[in-house]
């Protein structure tokens, strides 16, 4: 298995000048600009730092994800908004030379404390990827899957509920209601992706991760995403790492702005935008970099 | 000139033309004229032209002139040496050639014989001289073939392209042209076979004892070719061999792909390729010599009577040698799975194993069941093992502990030694050969035809 391949590109050696290490630039850069922490927070990150083998990626981020929110992570490639996102359902246990320190915090109890299983984790903290990864099975299996493995369902009759409340609240169901039984990977694009998400929706989570997940698909079923993320905030709570602006200050209501594994600035999405405080920041979205 | 020689001088204005076109090609680009393809594809397109007319027109030559030679030397005998019967002009022919080539000879003294050898010497030369002009000159004009297309109007690229095509097609055909010639042989001398023995009897027969008389009044041994019970033992230890190999060889493969660390998986992999690696001959001694009176044993002190030749033991020693069949392949197919496959499983909460089985293996299936199909044929087509661990005596039985045989066994034995090749017995050899291709063949279909509905297909 290709395990390397997982791991997130860290271009950090690019952007470091000579005669600086990252360690000092993420030490000037200073604290994080705005306010971290929201009341009741769904979940909470307290000074986690993240390895991958000797390399530290990730340098101690606090950061709260709130109820019925969408928070986007934004940030040039390599950043770090990624390996934050997978350290939140603990994906990046999948990969031996990944090492997390700090705190991270799930209706106030520890994800990386030794009580925490991160099977039942991943259920109550669902991902949808950057490319969309259907099964090779029919749309019915795909969505069927998650409720088979944690038994949600106490019959047919439930599973079917639930495979079309899924994939009614995705919105596709109007689109792949005739074909049920044909195989997830027929569809385009767009429909996988939503797919995807009634998939995870399936196994009704907590809090839904998306790790870019429009950056595959055109315009049009980009809109369709973002359109269901929206609808999506009344019942989860929401992280979105992306890497499109614009997408961040559609679907967001508040925004953090990552650099070089260091969060540098967070708050609400519109004051990010409007009237960015930290430099880094308002160069990073006003295009001079990144 | 020899044929080697000619290789060699054929060889030699290859290169010289496809030096001289490469540099007239870049020289004429150069002049600034507008050329269709780079000057390499000149001097390839030229090299061609000079090399392959000459190679076929040397190959045809070469396949015509024993054959001519034969018959012209043939003409030249007195009638009542030609009215001999095939076999023994054959003979005679060799006799000629013989003395033409200085070997050693019965007759070298007789004239007939002696001025046919001279005519078989004289005209080889003159074929050979003929042939040596024939394919320079054909190289030659060949080569200034080639380099006069040397020029704007020449789309040497697609020319080339397409001659490489062609030859690919070639090596391909030959492999098929092989396949079907090898199948055709034993399909007819099988029709021989079937002559002598009905077809039924060698089908549904239920006793196997191949051993005919010889002589007319020889007593007893009238022979008889019903394949069943070998069929049966070729089964039984292929069904062993696979119940062995299957699963040792699929979780083994699963523990490699999915949770060795890459430590373990560079050690593991490597020795566990090693048992395919062994010859089959030692697995026989090893499974005649070990197992075989292990199991023995074994079932004595349980109060039951094992053969000290068992298919059990056979069937227990093929499992271990075709383990890295299934298992290497298995690896490779498992491995090829993409990861975004498992991450979207485990993160949707799924166990590693529950990742493993509902959605890794699936999607690994086609490539499983082809290596297992191959581990299949390996066993069906096994000899050595069981030759020494389970035995000749045709049991028709389904009991593992009973000694039993194997077509390919028998095929051995029936072709071992000096035979005459039109009894039925040798002739069997063809007709069970028939029958194993015919079978492997059908199984094979059958696990296409399960795999295509069970797949899941992955982008």
């Amino acid at each position: 298995m290709n395990k390397e391949n997982t791991i997130p590109a860290l271009d950090i050696d690019q952007q470091t000048p000579n005669e600086q290490t990252i360690e000092e630039i993420v030490a000037s850069l200073g604290d994080t600009v705005g306010e971290a922490r929201v009341e009741n927070p769904k979940m909470s990150v307290s000074g986690v730092d993240v390895f991958y083998a000797e390399k530290q990626a990730i340098f101690g981020v606090d950061l709260d994800i709130a109820n019925n929110e969408v928070i986007s992570m934004i940030g040039p490639s390599g950043c770090g908004k990624s390996t934050l996102l997978r350290c939140l359902n603990r994906m990046n246990d999948t990969i031996p030379i990944c090492r997390v320190t700090g705190e991270i915090m799930l209706d106030g109890e520890g994800i990386y404390s030794k009580d925490t299983d991160p099977v039942l984790l991943r259920a109550r903290v669902g991902m949808v990827f950057q490319k969309p990864n259907p099964f090779p099975k029919s749309i019915y299996e795909n969505v069927a899957y998650g409720p088979r493995l944690h038994g949600l369902n106490r019959n047919k009759a439930d599973l079917d509920d639930i495979v079309v409340n899924s994939l009614r609240k995705a919105g596709i169901y109007d689109e792949v209601k005739n074909r049920l039984d044909d195989a997830g990977t027929s569809l385009s694009g767009g429909q996988q992706q939503r797919l995807c998400i009634a998939r995870t929706i399936a196994c009704s989570p907590e809090v839904i991760l998306m790790d870019e997940p429009c950056s595959a698909l055109d315009p049009i079923a980009t809109a369709k995403i973002e359109e269901l993320i929206d609808e999506l905030r009344e019942n989860y709570a929401i992280a979105i790492v992306t890497h499109s602006m614009q997408q961040a200050a559609r679907v967001s209501q508040r925004t953090a702005y990552f650099h070089l594994g260091k969060l540098v600035e967070v708050g609400d999405t519109d004051t990010i935008f409007t009237n960015p405080k930290h430099e880094l920041t308002e160069k990073y979205i006003t295009g001079r970099f990144g | 000139m020899s044929t080697s020689m000619l290789l060699l001088v054929i060889f030699i204005l290859t290169a010289l033309t496809y030096v001289v076109g490469r540099s007239r090609a870049a020289s004429l680009r150069k002049q600034s004229t507008s050329m269709h393809s780079l000057p390499r594809y000149y001097g390839y397109l030229a090299a061609i032209c000079t090399a392959v007319p000459s190679l076929i027109l040397l190959a045809l030559w070469s396949a015509a002139e024993p054959v001519l030679l034969k018959s012209s030397t043939i003409g030249t005998l007195p009638a009542e040496v030609q009215a001999l019967s095939t076999g023994e002009l054959d003979l005679v022919v060799n006799d000629i050639k013989n003395i033409a080539t200085g070997g050693i000879s019965q007759s070298a003294d007789d004239p007939v014989r002696a001025a046919a050898a001279q005519h078989y010497t004289e005209s080889r030369a003159s074929s050979r001289l003929y042939r040596t002009i024939a394919v320079l000159i054909l190289c030659i004009a060949g080569a200034l073939f080639g380099l006069k297309k040397i020029n704007s109007g020449t789309r040497a690229r697609v020319a080339v392209e397409r001659a490489i095509m062609i030859g690919l097609l070639i090596c391909s055909c030959i492999a098929i042209f092989t396949t079907v010639g090898i199948v055709l042989s034993v399909l007819f001398e099988s029709l021989r076979f079937f002559n002598k023995v009905p077809f039924n009897e060698f089908v549904f027969g239920l006793q196997w004892s191949p051993q005919t008389a010889i002589r007319a009044d020889q007593v007893g041994s009238s022979g008889s070719f019903g394949a069943v019970p070998i069929f049966a033992g070729t089964l039984l230890i292929s069904v062993i061999a696979m119940l062995v190999a299957v699963p040792f060889g699929l979780m083994s493969a699963i523990y490699l792909a999915e949770y060795a660390s890459s430590t373990v998986r560079s050690w593991a992999k490597p020795l566990l390729e090693i048992l395919a690696g062994i010859p089959t001959v030692v697995y026989g001694f090893f499974a005649a010599l070990t197992v075989a009176p292990l199991i023995r044993d074994a079932g004595e002190s349980i109060g039951l009577s094992v053969a000290s030749e068992s298919a059990l033991a056979a069937g227990l020693v093929m499992g271990i040698m075709i383990i890295p069949f299934v298992s290497s392949l298995s690896d490779d197919v498992i491995t090829a799975v993409p990861q975004a496959m498992r991450d979207g499983s485990l993160g949707l909460g799924a166990t590693k194993s529950e990742t493993i089985k509902r959605v890794v293996i699936p999607a690994a299936l086609p490539g499983i069941v082809g290596g297992i199909l191959l581990a299949v044929s390996r066993a069906i087509g096994e000899t050595m093992i069981v030759v020494m661990a389970a035995g000749l005596a045709a049991n028709l039985t389904i009991n593992p502990l009973e000694a039993v045989t194997t077509v390919t066994v028998q095929i051995v034995t029936l072709l071992t030694g000096d035979q005459a090749f039109d009894s039925p017995k040798t002739l069997a050899a063809f007709a069970l050969g028939l029958m194993l291709f015919v079978t492997t063949l059908i199984l094979n279909v059958i696990a296409l035809q399960i795999v295509r509905k069970y797949r899941e297909q992955y982008e």
